[in-house]
Protein backbone atom coordinates (compact mmCIF):
# COMPACT_ATOMS: atom_id res chain seq x y z
CA UNK A 1 0.00 0.00 0.00
CA UNK A 2 2.89 2.19 -0.54
CA UNK A 3 0.80 4.21 -3.25
CA UNK A 4 -1.78 5.16 -0.42
CA UNK A 5 -0.23 7.88 0.98
CA UNK A 6 0.65 10.15 -1.93
CA UNK A 7 -2.96 8.98 -4.09
CA UNK A 8 -4.67 10.16 -0.44
CA UNK A 9 -2.94 13.64 -0.50
CA UNK A 10 -3.91 14.27 -4.61
CA UNK A 11 -7.32 13.11 -3.70
CA UNK A 12 -7.82 15.41 -0.69
CA UNK A 13 -6.02 18.33 -2.60
CA UNK A 14 -8.93 17.85 -5.45
CA UNK A 15 -11.61 17.55 -2.95
CA UNK A 16 -10.56 20.69 -1.25
CA UNK A 17 -9.95 22.69 -4.35
CA UNK A 18 -13.57 20.92 -5.66
CA UNK A 19 -14.98 22.45 -1.95
CA UNK A 20 -13.37 25.97 -2.43
CA UNK A 21 -14.88 26.29 -6.27
CA UNK A 22 -18.00 25.43 -5.27
CA UNK A 23 -18.03 27.76 -2.36
CA UNK A 24 -16.94 30.22 -4.78
CA UNK A 25 -19.45 29.73 -7.18
CA UNK A 26 -22.29 29.94 -5.00
CA UNK A 27 -20.97 33.12 -3.18
CA UNK A 28 -20.78 34.86 -7.27
CA UNK A 29 -24.39 33.19 -7.95
CA UNK A 30 -25.62 34.91 -4.69
CA UNK A 31 -23.90 38.18 -5.20
CA UNK A 32 -26.65 40.26 -7.14
CA UNK A 33 -29.72 38.51 -4.86
CA UNK A 34 -27.16 39.76 -1.78
CA UNK A 35 -27.36 43.77 -2.88
CA UNK A 36 -29.90 44.27 -5.21
CA UNK A 37 -32.90 42.15 -4.05
CA UNK A 38 -35.27 44.41 -2.39
CA UNK A 39 -35.13 42.78 1.26
CA UNK A 40 -31.40 41.69 1.27
CA UNK A 41 -30.39 45.81 -0.51
CA UNK A 42 -30.66 46.88 3.68
CA UNK A 43 -28.41 44.42 5.05
CA UNK A 44 -26.17 43.73 1.84
CA UNK A 45 -24.78 46.78 1.24
CA UNK A 46 -24.26 47.85 4.88
CA UNK A 47 -22.30 44.45 5.40
CA UNK A 48 -20.25 45.30 2.14
CA UNK A 49 -19.12 48.52 3.69
CA UNK A 50 -18.32 46.70 7.04
CA UNK A 51 -15.73 44.25 5.22
CA UNK A 52 -14.56 46.99 2.68
CA UNK A 53 -13.68 49.51 5.74
CA UNK A 54 -12.18 46.10 7.78
CA UNK A 55 -10.55 44.51 5.18
CA UNK A 56 -9.01 47.56 2.69
CA UNK A 57 -8.90 51.04 5.04
CA UNK A 58 -6.68 49.46 7.76
CA UNK A 59 -4.13 47.84 5.68
CA UNK A 60 -3.11 51.13 3.37
CA UNK A 61 -0.61 52.41 5.71
CA UNK A 62 1.22 48.76 5.78
CA UNK A 63 0.89 48.41 1.63
CA UNK A 64 2.36 51.92 0.91
CA UNK A 65 5.26 51.30 3.33
CA UNK A 66 6.41 47.53 1.73
CA UNK A 67 5.44 48.59 -2.00
CA UNK A 68 8.00 52.19 -0.98
CA UNK A 69 10.60 50.00 -0.14
CA UNK A 70 10.35 47.33 -2.75
CA UNK A 71 10.57 50.54 -5.12
CA UNK A 72 13.63 51.45 -3.66
CA UNK A 73 15.29 47.88 -3.43
CA UNK A 74 14.45 47.30 -7.20
CA UNK A 75 16.21 51.02 -7.68
CA UNK A 76 19.17 49.71 -5.89
CA UNK A 77 19.42 46.34 -7.57
CA UNK A 78 18.80 47.35 -11.03
CA UNK A 79 21.30 50.75 -10.97
CA UNK A 80 24.29 48.52 -11.35
CA UNK A 81 23.90 46.55 -13.91
CA UNK A 82 22.19 49.16 -16.07
CA UNK A 83 24.98 51.47 -15.64
CA UNK A 84 27.01 48.51 -16.80
CA UNK A 85 25.11 48.90 -20.01
CA UNK A 86 25.00 52.47 -20.37
CA UNK A 87 21.43 52.41 -19.64
CA UNK A 88 21.21 54.00 -16.08
CA UNK A 89 17.80 56.28 -16.91
CA UNK A 90 15.88 53.00 -18.25
CA UNK A 91 15.83 52.59 -14.37
CA UNK A 92 12.17 54.38 -14.48
CA UNK A 93 11.16 51.83 -17.02
CA UNK A 94 12.40 48.71 -15.45
CA UNK A 95 10.70 49.63 -12.17
CA UNK A 96 7.18 50.88 -13.44
CA UNK A 97 7.01 47.86 -15.69
CA UNK A 98 7.87 45.31 -12.59
CA UNK A 99 5.11 47.29 -10.36
CA UNK A 100 2.43 47.86 -12.11
CA UNK A 101 2.48 43.89 -13.61
CA UNK A 102 4.03 42.27 -11.14
CA UNK A 103 4.97 43.64 -7.87
CA UNK A 104 2.26 45.94 -7.24
CA UNK A 105 -0.58 43.15 -7.12
CA UNK A 106 0.88 40.23 -5.52
CA UNK A 107 2.68 42.05 -2.76
CA UNK A 108 -0.52 43.68 -2.02
CA UNK A 109 -2.13 40.90 -1.68
CA UNK A 110 0.84 39.33 0.43
CA UNK A 111 0.06 42.12 2.43
CA UNK A 112 -3.77 41.24 2.99
CA UNK A 113 -3.60 38.14 3.23
CA UNK A 114 -2.50 38.69 6.67
CA UNK A 115 -4.98 41.23 7.14
CA UNK A 116 -8.03 40.28 5.41
CA UNK A 117 -7.35 35.99 4.83
CA UNK A 118 -6.10 35.48 8.77
CA UNK A 119 -8.76 37.69 10.10
CA UNK A 120 -11.30 36.29 8.27
CA UNK A 121 -10.38 32.93 8.52
CA UNK A 122 -10.48 33.18 12.80
CA UNK A 123 -14.05 35.28 12.40
CA UNK A 124 -16.17 32.61 10.17
CA UNK A 125 -13.86 29.58 12.25
CA UNK A 126 -15.28 31.58 15.62
CA UNK A 127 -18.27 31.60 14.16
CA UNK A 128 -18.70 28.08 13.79
CA UNK A 129 -17.14 27.41 17.44
CA UNK A 130 -19.85 29.11 18.91
CA UNK A 131 -23.08 27.95 16.61
CA UNK A 132 -23.66 31.34 15.43
CA UNK A 133 -23.26 30.02 11.98
CA UNK A 134 -26.21 27.22 13.18
CA UNK A 135 -27.66 29.96 14.49
CA UNK A 136 -27.90 31.87 11.11
CA UNK A 137 -29.60 28.76 9.45
CA UNK A 138 -32.36 28.30 12.42
CA UNK A 139 -33.55 31.56 11.10
CA UNK A 140 -33.95 30.49 7.81
CA UNK A 141 -30.58 32.91 6.34
CA UNK A 142 -27.81 31.53 4.06
CA UNK A 143 -23.96 31.93 5.32
CA UNK A 144 -23.17 32.11 2.16
CA UNK A 145 -24.77 35.08 1.44
CA UNK A 146 -25.18 36.48 4.41
CA UNK A 147 -21.64 36.09 5.55
CA UNK A 148 -19.32 34.70 2.75
CA UNK A 149 -20.55 37.30 -0.20
CA UNK A 150 -19.98 40.56 1.50
CA UNK A 151 -15.96 39.48 2.42
CA UNK A 152 -15.38 38.26 -0.49
CA UNK A 153 -16.96 41.14 -2.50
CA UNK A 154 -14.81 43.75 -0.10
CA UNK A 155 -11.80 41.58 -0.33
CA UNK A 156 -12.03 41.15 -3.86
CA UNK A 157 -12.54 45.60 -4.74
CA UNK A 158 -9.97 46.28 -2.42
CA UNK A 159 -7.54 44.11 -3.28
CA UNK A 160 -7.64 45.97 -6.91
CA UNK A 161 -7.41 49.39 -4.71
CA UNK A 162 -5.24 48.62 -2.88
CA UNK A 163 -3.12 47.34 -5.33
CA UNK A 164 -3.25 50.84 -7.44
CA UNK A 165 -2.04 52.45 -4.50
CA UNK A 166 0.65 49.99 -4.02
CA UNK A 167 1.49 50.86 -7.84
CA UNK A 168 1.87 54.44 -6.97
CA UNK A 169 3.57 53.61 -3.77
CA UNK A 170 6.43 51.36 -5.29
CA UNK A 171 7.12 54.42 -8.20
CA UNK A 172 7.41 56.70 -5.82
CA UNK A 173 10.14 54.83 -3.83
CA UNK A 174 12.31 54.40 -7.22
CA UNK A 175 11.77 57.73 -7.84
CA UNK A 176 13.17 58.52 -4.05
CA UNK A 177 16.14 56.31 -4.56
CA UNK A 178 17.48 57.55 -8.05
CA UNK A 179 16.78 60.77 -7.50
CA UNK A 180 18.76 60.64 -3.98
CA UNK A 181 21.25 58.03 -4.58
CA UNK A 182 21.90 57.83 -8.34
CA UNK A 183 22.09 61.00 -9.45
CA UNK A 184 18.82 60.76 -11.73
CA UNK A 185 16.54 63.90 -12.10
CA UNK A 186 12.92 63.44 -10.60
CA UNK A 187 11.46 64.81 -14.41
CA UNK A 188 13.77 62.41 -16.00
CA UNK A 189 12.32 59.25 -13.77
CA UNK A 190 9.12 60.52 -13.99
CA UNK A 191 9.00 60.92 -17.71
CA UNK A 192 10.71 57.38 -18.12
CA UNK A 193 8.20 55.85 -16.17
CA UNK A 194 5.44 56.46 -18.50
CA UNK A 195 7.72 55.60 -21.95
CA UNK A 196 7.41 52.20 -21.82
CA UNK A 197 4.43 51.64 -19.79
CA UNK A 198 1.38 50.49 -21.72
CA UNK A 199 -2.10 50.27 -20.70
CA UNK A 200 -2.10 46.64 -20.44
CA UNK A 201 0.47 46.60 -18.26
CA UNK A 202 -1.90 48.28 -15.57
CA UNK A 203 -4.77 46.34 -16.70
CA UNK A 204 -3.09 42.64 -16.39
CA UNK A 205 -2.14 44.26 -12.75
CA UNK A 206 -5.66 44.51 -11.87
CA UNK A 207 -7.12 41.92 -13.13
CA UNK A 208 -4.41 39.97 -11.30
CA UNK A 209 -5.34 41.70 -8.18
CA UNK A 210 -8.86 40.92 -8.66
CA UNK A 211 -8.08 37.15 -9.01
CA UNK A 212 -6.00 37.54 -5.75
CA UNK A 213 -8.45 38.99 -4.10
CA UNK A 214 -11.18 36.28 -5.04
CA UNK A 215 -8.53 33.59 -3.55
CA UNK A 216 -7.44 35.48 -0.73
CA UNK A 217 -11.31 35.91 1.17
CA UNK A 218 -12.24 32.20 -0.85
CA UNK A 219 -9.76 30.31 1.11
CA UNK A 220 -10.33 32.24 4.45
CA UNK A 221 -13.97 31.40 4.09
CA UNK A 222 -13.72 27.80 3.30
CA UNK A 223 -11.44 27.11 5.46
CA UNK A 224 -13.28 29.26 8.57
CA UNK A 225 -16.19 27.25 7.22
CA UNK A 226 -15.13 23.86 8.15
CA UNK A 227 -13.40 24.51 11.62
CA UNK A 228 -14.10 21.39 14.03
CA UNK A 229 -12.64 21.26 17.36
CA UNK A 230 -13.02 24.66 19.30
CA UNK A 231 -10.07 26.88 19.57
CA UNK A 232 -7.32 25.37 18.58
CA UNK A 233 -9.37 24.54 15.07
CA UNK A 234 -9.82 28.23 14.84
CA UNK A 235 -6.05 28.25 14.88
CA UNK A 236 -5.33 25.83 12.93
CA UNK A 237 -7.84 27.35 10.00
CA UNK A 238 -5.69 30.85 10.63
CA UNK A 239 -2.22 29.34 9.81
CA UNK A 240 -3.65 27.11 7.21
CA UNK A 241 -5.25 29.87 5.42
CA UNK A 242 -2.10 32.18 5.33
CA UNK A 243 -0.04 29.26 4.36
CA UNK A 244 -2.56 28.00 1.73
CA UNK A 245 -3.38 31.25 0.14
CA UNK A 246 0.55 32.81 -0.13
CA UNK A 247 1.39 29.29 -1.87
CA UNK A 248 -2.14 29.78 -3.80
CA UNK A 249 -1.28 33.93 -4.79
CA UNK A 250 2.33 32.59 -6.27
CA UNK A 251 0.97 29.83 -8.06
CA UNK A 252 -2.10 31.48 -9.62
CA UNK A 253 0.58 34.49 -10.94
CA UNK A 254 2.56 32.26 -12.22
CA UNK A 255 -0.47 30.65 -14.40
CA UNK A 256 -1.96 34.12 -15.03
CA UNK A 257 2.00 35.68 -15.76
CA UNK A 258 2.72 32.67 -18.42
CA UNK A 259 -0.81 32.80 -20.17
CA UNK A 260 -0.31 36.49 -20.47
CA UNK A 261 3.12 36.00 -21.93
CA UNK A 262 1.56 33.77 -25.05
CA UNK A 263 -1.32 35.89 -24.97
CA UNK A 264 0.77 39.21 -26.02
CA UNK A 265 -0.83 41.03 -23.25
CA UNK B 1 -57.26 14.22 22.45
CA UNK B 2 -54.75 17.31 21.87
CA UNK B 3 -53.34 17.36 18.13
CA UNK B 4 -50.22 16.74 17.81
CA UNK B 5 -47.07 19.47 16.64
CA UNK B 6 -44.76 17.03 15.85
CA UNK B 7 -44.29 13.56 15.42
CA UNK B 8 -41.37 11.75 15.09
CA UNK B 9 -41.79 8.02 13.79
CA UNK B 10 -39.60 5.42 13.72
CA UNK B 11 -36.24 7.62 13.37
CA UNK B 12 -33.08 6.54 13.23
CA UNK B 13 -29.72 8.43 12.55
CA UNK B 14 -26.44 7.14 12.66
CA UNK B 15 -22.80 9.13 12.00
CA UNK B 16 -20.39 6.74 10.91
CA UNK B 17 -21.08 3.33 12.15
CA UNK B 18 -22.54 4.67 15.33
CA UNK B 19 -26.20 4.81 15.51
CA UNK B 20 -27.08 7.58 17.68
CA UNK B 21 -30.71 7.61 17.52
CA UNK B 22 -32.26 4.19 17.32
CA UNK B 23 -35.91 3.86 15.86
CA UNK B 24 -37.19 6.62 17.82
CA UNK B 25 -41.20 7.57 18.37
CA UNK B 26 -42.50 9.81 20.26
CA UNK B 27 -45.30 12.52 19.88
CA UNK B 28 -45.20 16.24 20.60
CA UNK B 29 -48.69 17.79 21.52
CA UNK B 30 -49.71 21.29 20.46
CA UNK B 31 -49.16 23.77 23.34
CA UNK B 32 -47.12 21.68 25.94
CA UNK B 33 -43.88 21.68 27.12
CA UNK B 34 -42.16 18.23 26.49
CA UNK B 35 -38.94 17.97 28.42
CA UNK B 36 -36.56 15.29 26.24
CA UNK B 37 -34.32 13.99 29.02
CA UNK B 38 -31.11 11.50 28.87
CA UNK B 39 -27.15 11.28 29.62
CA UNK B 40 -24.61 13.16 27.08
CA UNK B 41 -24.16 10.37 24.20
CA UNK B 42 -27.96 9.63 24.70
CA UNK B 43 -29.22 11.00 21.82
CA UNK B 44 -31.51 14.15 22.55
CA UNK B 45 -29.31 16.86 21.22
CA UNK B 46 -29.27 15.12 17.93
CA UNK B 47 -33.29 14.50 18.07
CA UNK B 48 -33.61 18.30 18.79
CA UNK B 49 -31.50 18.90 15.37
CA UNK B 50 -33.64 16.30 13.50
CA UNK B 51 -36.91 18.20 14.64
CA UNK B 52 -35.79 21.80 13.81
CA UNK B 53 -34.39 20.33 10.00
CA UNK B 54 -30.89 20.67 10.50
CA UNK B 55 -30.26 17.67 10.42
CA UNK B 56 -31.70 14.50 8.26
CA UNK B 57 -32.88 11.18 9.60
CA UNK B 58 -31.14 7.88 7.82
CA UNK B 59 -34.76 6.28 8.60
CA UNK B 60 -37.49 6.99 9.65
CA UNK B 61 -39.68 10.38 9.33
CA UNK B 62 -40.38 13.85 11.04
CA UNK B 63 -44.02 14.89 10.54
CA UNK B 64 -43.47 19.10 12.27
CA UNK B 65 -46.73 21.31 11.78
CA UNK B 66 -48.34 18.69 9.44
CA UNK B 67 -45.22 18.35 6.89
CA UNK B 68 -42.59 15.73 6.97
CA UNK B 69 -39.21 17.96 7.20
CA UNK B 70 -37.02 15.08 5.14
CA UNK B 71 -38.97 15.57 1.76
CA UNK B 72 -38.99 19.38 1.79
CA UNK B 73 -37.15 21.47 -0.08
CA UNK B 74 -34.68 23.72 0.39
CA UNK B 75 -37.54 26.38 -0.17
CA UNK B 76 -39.85 24.75 1.94
CA UNK B 77 -37.45 24.38 4.73
CA UNK B 78 -36.58 27.76 5.05
CA UNK B 79 -40.68 28.57 5.40
CA UNK B 80 -40.50 25.87 8.12
CA UNK B 81 -37.40 27.32 10.03
CA UNK B 82 -39.13 30.71 10.25
CA UNK B 83 -42.48 29.02 11.98
CA UNK B 84 -39.74 27.74 14.57
CA UNK B 85 -37.47 29.48 17.15
CA UNK B 86 -34.45 27.76 18.40
CA UNK B 87 -32.18 28.96 21.81
CA UNK B 88 -29.20 27.30 21.35
CA UNK B 89 -26.92 26.14 24.45
CA UNK B 90 -24.82 29.27 24.37
CA UNK B 91 -27.63 31.61 22.88
CA UNK B 92 -25.33 31.59 19.81
CA UNK B 93 -25.63 35.73 19.85
CA UNK B 94 -23.92 37.22 16.82
CA UNK B 95 -21.24 38.87 18.39
CA UNK B 96 -20.46 41.48 15.46
CA UNK B 97 -24.31 42.96 16.26
CA UNK B 98 -25.92 44.38 19.94
CA UNK B 99 -28.77 42.82 21.27
CA UNK B 100 -31.14 44.72 19.29
CA UNK B 101 -29.88 44.30 16.15
CA UNK B 102 -29.73 40.30 16.81
CA UNK B 103 -33.45 40.41 18.01
CA UNK B 104 -34.09 42.80 14.47
CA UNK B 105 -31.84 40.56 12.23
CA UNK B 106 -34.87 37.79 11.74
CA UNK B 107 -37.23 40.87 11.52
CA UNK B 108 -35.27 42.69 8.64
CA UNK B 109 -33.80 39.39 6.59
CA UNK B 110 -37.74 38.15 6.25
CA UNK B 111 -40.51 41.09 6.29
CA UNK B 112 -40.43 44.24 4.27
CA UNK B 113 -41.50 45.77 8.05
CA UNK B 114 -40.38 49.66 8.29
CA UNK B 115 -37.66 50.29 10.63
CA UNK B 116 -39.47 51.99 12.92
CA UNK B 117 -41.67 49.04 12.95
CA UNK B 118 -39.29 46.56 13.74
CA UNK B 119 -37.46 48.98 16.56
CA UNK B 120 -40.86 48.50 18.17
CA UNK B 121 -41.12 44.66 17.99
CA UNK B 122 -37.21 44.32 19.17
CA UNK B 123 -38.58 46.36 22.43
CA UNK B 124 -41.47 44.30 22.77
CA UNK B 125 -39.78 41.10 22.72
CA UNK B 126 -36.65 41.90 24.90
CA UNK B 127 -39.34 43.16 27.33
CA UNK B 128 -40.87 39.92 27.30
CA UNK B 129 -37.46 38.21 28.43
CA UNK B 130 -36.53 41.39 30.62
CA UNK B 131 -33.65 42.83 28.69
CA UNK B 132 -35.33 46.12 27.35
CA UNK B 133 -32.83 48.42 29.14
CA UNK B 134 -29.86 46.28 27.84
CA UNK B 135 -30.73 46.85 23.91
CA UNK B 136 -27.83 48.16 22.66
CA UNK B 137 -25.05 46.34 24.68
CA UNK B 138 -22.79 44.21 22.71
CA UNK B 139 -23.08 40.14 23.50
CA UNK B 140 -19.43 40.41 24.87
CA UNK B 141 -20.73 42.69 27.59
CA UNK B 142 -23.70 40.43 29.12
CA UNK B 143 -23.52 37.77 31.53
CA UNK B 144 -24.52 33.87 31.11
CA UNK B 145 -27.89 34.40 31.84
CA UNK B 146 -28.64 37.63 29.72
CA UNK B 147 -27.03 35.80 26.67
CA UNK B 148 -29.54 33.11 27.00
CA UNK B 149 -32.68 35.78 27.20
CA UNK B 150 -31.68 38.20 24.67
CA UNK B 151 -31.56 34.48 22.12
CA UNK B 152 -34.97 33.67 23.54
CA UNK B 153 -35.60 37.20 22.52
CA UNK B 154 -34.50 36.14 18.98
CA UNK B 155 -36.00 33.08 18.50
CA UNK B 156 -39.31 34.76 19.30
CA UNK B 157 -38.57 37.53 16.73
CA UNK B 158 -41.03 35.97 14.54
CA UNK B 159 -43.87 34.52 16.69
CA UNK B 160 -42.98 30.69 16.15
CA UNK B 161 -45.14 28.20 16.79
CA UNK B 162 -42.58 25.77 18.00
CA UNK B 163 -39.37 27.00 20.12
CA UNK B 164 -37.25 24.37 20.90
CA UNK B 165 -34.54 24.63 24.16
CA UNK B 166 -30.87 23.31 23.71
CA UNK B 167 -30.09 22.71 27.31
CA UNK B 168 -30.92 26.00 28.39
CA UNK B 169 -29.50 25.78 32.35
CA UNK B 170 -26.10 24.79 31.10
CA UNK B 171 -23.80 27.07 32.37
CA UNK B 172 -26.22 28.68 34.86
CA UNK B 173 -26.30 28.98 38.81
CA UNK B 174 -29.36 27.51 39.93
CA UNK B 175 -31.08 31.39 40.36
CA UNK B 176 -30.31 32.14 37.23
CA UNK B 177 -31.53 28.84 35.61
CA UNK B 178 -34.87 29.10 38.18
CA UNK B 179 -35.28 32.62 36.36
CA UNK B 180 -34.85 31.20 32.86
CA UNK B 181 -37.59 28.32 33.94
CA UNK B 182 -39.85 30.75 34.52
CA UNK B 183 -39.33 32.55 31.62
CA UNK B 184 -39.54 29.32 29.56
CA UNK B 185 -43.08 28.68 30.94
CA UNK B 186 -44.29 32.69 31.00
CA UNK B 187 -43.71 32.56 27.21
CA UNK B 188 -45.16 28.88 26.98
CA UNK B 189 -48.40 30.51 28.37
CA UNK B 190 -48.37 34.31 27.03
CA UNK B 191 -47.55 33.03 23.89
CA UNK B 192 -49.25 29.78 23.37
CA UNK B 193 -46.57 28.54 21.76
CA UNK B 194 -45.35 24.60 21.72
CA UNK B 195 -41.90 24.04 23.77
CA UNK B 196 -39.55 21.09 24.03
CA UNK B 197 -36.91 21.17 25.57
CA UNK B 198 -33.40 19.17 25.90
CA UNK B 199 -32.09 19.32 29.54
CA UNK B 200 -30.38 16.72 31.85
CA UNK B 201 -31.00 18.89 34.75
CA UNK B 202 -33.66 17.52 36.45
CA UNK B 203 -34.84 20.30 38.81
CA UNK B 204 -35.30 22.08 36.08
CA UNK B 205 -37.35 19.24 33.56
CA UNK B 206 -39.75 19.03 36.63
CA UNK B 207 -40.30 22.58 37.13
CA UNK B 208 -41.06 23.19 33.42
CA UNK B 209 -42.31 19.80 32.30
CA UNK B 210 -46.12 18.94 31.30
CA UNK B 211 -44.53 15.60 29.93
CA UNK B 212 -40.82 14.20 30.14
CA UNK B 213 -39.22 11.48 27.76
CA UNK B 214 -36.38 9.87 28.69
CA UNK B 215 -33.56 8.64 26.10
CA UNK B 216 -30.85 6.76 26.70
CA UNK B 217 -27.70 5.17 24.08
CA UNK B 218 -30.28 6.30 21.50
CA UNK B 219 -33.52 4.50 22.39
CA UNK B 220 -36.52 5.65 23.54
CA UNK B 221 -36.80 4.49 27.41
CA UNK B 222 -40.56 5.87 28.05
CA UNK B 223 -42.26 9.15 28.85
CA UNK B 224 -45.11 10.25 31.06
CA UNK B 225 -45.99 13.10 33.19
CA UNK B 226 -43.56 14.58 35.50
CA UNK B 227 -45.54 13.00 38.46
CA UNK B 228 -45.83 9.71 36.41
CA UNK B 229 -41.43 9.91 35.80
CA UNK B 230 -41.28 10.89 39.56
CA UNK B 231 -42.88 7.55 41.18
CA UNK B 232 -41.62 5.32 38.71
CA UNK B 233 -40.36 1.81 39.21
CA UNK B 234 -38.69 0.86 36.19
CA UNK B 235 -35.08 0.84 38.23
CA UNK B 236 -32.83 2.89 34.85
CA UNK B 237 -35.81 5.88 34.87
CA UNK B 238 -35.95 5.89 38.58
CA UNK B 239 -31.80 6.47 38.76
CA UNK B 240 -31.79 9.08 36.21
CA UNK B 241 -34.72 11.01 37.83
CA UNK B 242 -34.01 10.51 41.42
CA UNK B 243 -29.55 11.07 40.51
CA UNK B 244 -29.03 7.87 41.93
CA UNK B 245 -25.12 6.45 42.33
CA UNK B 246 -26.44 2.77 42.10
CA UNK B 247 -28.37 1.70 39.23
CA UNK B 248 -28.13 0.16 35.71
CA UNK B 249 -26.45 3.27 34.34
CA UNK B 250 -23.42 3.15 36.69
CA UNK B 251 -23.19 -0.73 36.20
CA UNK B 252 -22.80 -1.44 32.74
CA UNK B 253 -19.74 1.38 32.99
CA UNK B 254 -18.00 -0.80 35.36
CA UNK B 255 -18.91 -3.74 33.56
CA UNK B 256 -15.70 -5.68 34.90
CA UNK B 257 -12.65 -5.03 32.83
CA UNK B 258 -11.02 -3.57 35.51
CA UNK B 259 -9.67 -6.27 37.30
CA UNK B 260 -8.76 -8.06 34.01
CA UNK B 261 -6.64 -4.42 33.07
CA UNK B 262 -5.08 -4.30 36.21
CA UNK B 263 -3.36 -8.08 36.32
CA UNK B 264 -2.46 -7.58 32.84
CA UNK B 265 -5.07 -10.37 31.33
CA UNK B 266 -4.04 -11.14 28.18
Amino acid sequence: MTNAGPFRTIVAFLEFVGGLTQLLARTLALAPAALLSKRGRRLGWHNLWQQMDRVGVKSVPIVLLVLFCIGAILSFQMAPILREYGKLDSVADVISVAIFRELGPLISAIVLTGFAGASIAAEVGTMVVSEEIEALEAHAINPVRFLVVPRVLATTVMTVCIAILGDVAGVAGGLTVSAGFLGLSPVQYWTHTFSVLQLRDFVTGLVKAGVFGLLISGLACHLGLRVTGGAQGVGTATTRTVVYTIVALIFVDLLFTGVFYYLGF
Amino acid sequence: MPDTAIQVQEVTKRYGDRTVLDKIKLDVFQGETLVILGGSGSGKSTLLRLMTGNVKPDGGEITSLGKALSKMTDGELAAYRKTIGVLFQSGALFNSMSVADNVALPLREHTDLAEETIDIMVKIKLELVGLREHADKMPAELSGGMKKRAGLARAIALDPQILFYDEPSAGLDPVTSAEIDQLIIDLNKKLGVTSVVVTHEMDSAFRIADRMVLLDRGKFIVSGTADEMKHSKDPLVRQFVHGLTEGPLTARRRGGAYVDDLLGGD
